[in-house]
């Protein structure tokens, strides 16, 4: 029960941290739907509906990945992370606890831009909506922990989007398989399993990523 | 710190076969691979003697393969027994690994273009699977010399190298079901019918890349341990 307590703290701070700041999520925000104004002019006027579908998942990544980019960011000027990690606690918890307040963020700049999605582009289906939540889990938990890895060397900001995005893939095929076909059932199915696999081997060596 | 871990690598444990042995057994593998794909075998009905890249493309394919597995277990050993050596095992199987991973793309690529008339094909699942995992371990070498050499690059490699383990069968699943609902599956091929001398010539092209992949990983791996004993030298003498 004290690991849930650890990780509820450590995801307070960052939550807590955010709000008196305001730095991630409104640059999120405004990021997402400035994309939203790109494709739309990518996009011919006659291209289908499934198109825009495509590039809804598009936007979910690079957003995530500019929110997962800063994850760590007061960690590391604030030296904090020493601190944690001499903190008589699992050091997975700070994994978890990093990756709440991060799906926290992801979800919170999401419950904006789905709707404009479907005001500039066409109404979204439940099992979209599902599938946008499926995937947030694998993306929190996978980009959090390569966040931490990528904070931790020189090329840092550089570095995190090649990390992730080869791992993303799965998460993109399996969310726009969601969104375009009648019988989702396979591809949400694919992306709980994706959840499940990689957050079980984020938990068991999160440990090793911040200490020697 | 640094003197004790370069220490470590002098040590090592020596090896059963010899190099020179491997480097041998290569060689004539290689070449009873090559006799026998483009003398002994019959040519393919369907179609006909571009279908002999098969031997090589599908023996490399399943040779990365064994390289990423490799470099992932000792990936894993590194992390469970905290073995120096075994996080440079690791590096440079899946540098092997990746060599072998570019020579399935461009094998890949020379069989569409003469079957189809196309350099790339998104409906290949094993072209798309190791592109994917071209990138990825592509990263891994940005992430391991990003990083000081010491335990904290040790660790981020294996992490991340038992990532790659855990991606290639869930990319897999992922590309096999993109094809049913972003691509139209243009293209089915039959499976080619083993027997006689096409399993033979195939079974020691198969072996001989195994070998070959060895041969290459030691010798790589003795090098780098040259290089870490002559560092060691220099800092002695220094």
């Amino acid at each position: 029960m004290t690991y849930f307590r650890d990780v509820g703290a450590l995801a307070r701070k960052d939550l807590l941290l955010e709000l008196r700041a305001r730095d991630t999520l409104p640059a999120m925000l405004l990021f997402v739907v400035a994309t939203f104004v790109v494709f739309h002019f990518a996009l011919p006027a006659s291209s289908s509906e499934l198109a825009a579908s495509g590039l809804l998942w598009v936007a979910i990544v690079f957003t995530a990945l500019l929110g997962l980019g800063r994850a760590f960011v007061p960690e590391r000027e604030q030296r904090m992370l020493d601190g944690l990690v001499l903190a008589p606690c699992d050091r997975s918890a700070i994994w978890l606890g990093k990756g709440i307040a991060t799906l926290a963020f992801l979800a919170a700049a999401e419950v904006v831009a789905l709707p404009v999605f479907a005001l500039f582009f066409h109404s979204l289906s439940a099992a979209t909506i599902a599938a946008v939540v499926l995937a947030d889990l694998g993306i929190c938990a996978v980009g959090t922990f390569l966040g931490a890895m990528a904070v931790a060397t020189r090329a840092r900001d550089l570095l995190l989007p090649l990390l992730f995005l080869p791992l993303a893939i799965p998460i993109v095929i399996g969310g726009v398989g969601a969104s375009i076909v009648d019988a989702p059932g396979r591809y949400l199915g694919f992306l709980a399993l994706y959840d499940a696999l990689f957050a079980l081997v984020c938990w068991a060596t999160f440990e090793y990523v911040v200490t020697e | 710190m640094s003197r004790e871990r370069a220490e470590f690598a002098d040590v090592g444990r020596t090896y059963r076969i010899p190099l020179s042995t491997l480097a041998a057994a290569s060689a004539g593998l290689v070449t009873l691979a090559l006799v026998l794909v483009f003398f002994v075998a019959p040519n393919d009905a369907d179609q006909g003697f571009s279908q002999r890249i098969f031997y090589f493309h599908v023996s490399i394919a399943i040779t990365a393969y064994a390289c990423f597995g490799l470099g992932a277990w000792k990936a894993l050993m590194h992390l469970w027994k905290r073995d120096p050596r075994a996080d440079l095992e690791s590096y440079v199987a899946i540098h092997q690994g990746v060599i072998f991973g570019i020579l399935v793309l461009v094998t890949g690529s020379i069989w569409a273009k003469i079957s189809w008339g196309h350099w790339w094909l998104w409906s290949e699942d094993q072209l798309v699977l190791f592109l994917v995992l071209f990138l990825f371990y592509a990263a891994y070498f940005m992430l391991r010399f990003s990083v000081d050499p010491g335990p904290q690059r040790e660790n981020f490699s294996a992490v991340y190298a038992l990532f790659g383990v855990v991606l290639i069968p869930v990319s897999f699943m992922a590309i096999r079901l993109a094809k049913q609902a972003i691509h139209p599956v243009v293209f089915t091929r039959h499976g080619p019918n083993f027997g006689g001398w096409i399993l033979v010539a195939y079974i020691v092209s198969q072996v001989a890349l195994l070998v070959l992949a060895y041969t290459l990983y030691r010798v790589e791996l003795a090098g780098k341990l040259v290089d870490a004993r002559l560092r060691r030298l220099r800092e002695v003498t220094a």
